[in-house]
């Protein structure tokens, strides 16, 4: 079964252009899917309508077989009561481009903090799946090291661990080795890897084409707010057919 | 007068002072945050009635404020005043012009917070309140504590406006022996006890200030 489906969504912002252009795309359990594309292409906005931080114009946005957006007769986007959206949103999780962690928490408490506070779990409980977590992602040693502590590379980990922590039935990380020094990119991308060896299912927006080779088993070059292309990441990646992906792919060293 | 008479009336008076900083911090600290709520709505009407509340606390006098507040119900409503309504008007008035000051920090220490910490407590699944009380507040706080420690450095000193309307905080009792006495003396102990007290303010702001320090963004 499909854990997202996305049908003809549409978006524009408020000065007309259109960002999705009746965009639609599934992911499968255990499916890693990479999104490529050149900036304004509408990556980043498609993952945030589809993590409900935007809202569509029109189109359905499913989770595990829940609508929630489906669109009317009059071909207006509806979404799903207040109840039944904030189920439908611990479904997924999303890991930022500059990670947002809590400043104010240490790294335990920005893992934690979620299970105690929204999920109601017992604090033992919960710290223990906050130290596995952080364990899991190298930092047993920095538990109690504030954000403003920690290098770019162990944040971003921090905030994978953070939306781990909630077990999401997928996780979309929005370009999340833009924000960090060329030199440690490579612990975050491992870290995701890991995951992916693990069958999370994962939607990821990246300009690390390599990695989208290495870990995605399905790749989409977006343009223009529509796939261009999709496929197997090495006949995307590696033997484009469009000519649009050929131009966006020549930029890279592959 | 003794000296040790002088600063008995002048601490009497001083307690007076204290009474009225500390009732006003008490009320206006957390009207002040809803009075920022009300600036910030999207409702059109709320914000603009709080806009123009803040505008005509911040462009006007306190001392007209509080006698407008004293004499008002009596002058424009001929409501007859009891005794007691006089330290109550000097706490309404200072709590309103206090609190108009206080909603703008709140505002800008508010406004300040990046709105990916909105969006990460949103995915968490954090409601609204959760997400003000347990991740945007703090940060305000410790955002917004340096332009607070001026509002109440400023507020011991505003508590001698209280004298316009004839309550006998410490300025009050000071003018009084000054002139009964000819001297400048009483003058000098109360600017003493000013200091004094926001010595402490300023000190016991700058604890907390480190205290929170253990952070930074």
């Amino acid at each position: 079964m499909e854990v997202l489906k996305i049908k003809n969504v549409k978006k524009s912002f408020s000065n007309d252009n259109e960002v999705l252009k009746d965009f639609s795309m599934e992911v499968n359990r255990g499916q890693v899917v990479a999104i490529i594309g050149p900036s304004g292409s509408g990556k980043s906005t498609l993952l945030r309508c589809a993590t409900m931080l935007e809202t569509i114009d029109s189109g359905e946005i499913i989770y595990l077989g829940e609508h929630a957006v489906k669109t009317n007769e009059e071909g207006k986007a509806v979404y799903a009561p207040p109840k039944d959206l904030k189920r439908i949103q611990s479904y997924f999780g999303l890991v930022f481009q500059n990670f947002n962690l809590f400043p104010h928490f240490t790294a335990l408490k920005n893992v934690t903090d979620a299970l105690i506070t929204v999920k109601k779990m017992p604090k033992q409980e919960a710290l223990e799946i906050g130290r596995e977590l952080l364990d899991k992602m190298g930092l047993k040693d920095k538990e109690d090291a504030y954000p403003c502590q920690l290098s770019g590379g162990q944040q971003q980990r921090v905030s994978i661990a953070r939306a781990l922590a909630l077990r999401p039935e997928i996780l979309f990380f929005d370009e999340p080795t833009s924000a960090l020094d060329p030199e440690l990119t490579g612990e975050v991308l491992k870290v995701i890897k890991s995951l992916a060896a693990e069958h999370m299912t994962m939607v990821i927006v990246t300009h690390e084409m390599a990695f989208a080779r290495d870990a995605a088993d399905h790749v989409i070059f977006m343009d223009g707010g529509v796939i261009v292309e999709e496929g197997k990441p090495e006949e995307v990646i590696n033997n484009p057919q469009n000519e649009r992906t050929k131009a966006f792919l020549s930029r890279f060293d592959r | 007068m003794s000296l040790p008479m002088l600063i008995q009336r002048l601490g009497g008076g001083m307690l007076v002072s204290i009474e009225i900083y500390t009732l006003t911090l008490l009320f206006s600290l957390p009207l002040g945050l809803l009075v920022a709520f009300g600036r910030m709505s999207k409702n059109i009407i709320l914000r603009n009635v709080m806009k123009l509340y803040i505008s005509i606390m911040r462009g006007t006098p306190l001392m007209l404020q509080l006698m407008v507040v004293y004499f008002g119900p009596y002058f424009l409503f001929g409501i007859p005043l009891p005794r007691y309504y006089r330290f109550l008007a000097v706490i309404i008035g200072f709590v309103i012009n206090y609190a108009a000051y206080f909603a703008e920090i709140y505002r800008g220490g508010i406004e300040s917070i990046p709105v990916g910490q909105y969006e990460a407590a949103k995915l968490l699944g954090y409601n609204k309140t959760q997400t003000f009380m347990r991740i945007i507040l703090p940060q305000v706080i410790k955002r917004i504590l340096p332009a607070v420690t001026n509002e109440i450095i400023t507020l011991i000193k505003d508590t001698s406006l209280a004298f316009v309307i004839s309550v006998a905080e410490m300025f009050t009792a000071a003018q009084e022996i000054a002139s009964a006495q000819a001297s400048m003396i009483p003058f000098i102990v109360a600017g003493i006890f000013y200091y004094v007290f926001n010595y402490i303010v300023a000190f016991v702001m700058e604890y907390i200030e480190k205290k929170l320090s253990y952070y930074k963004v």
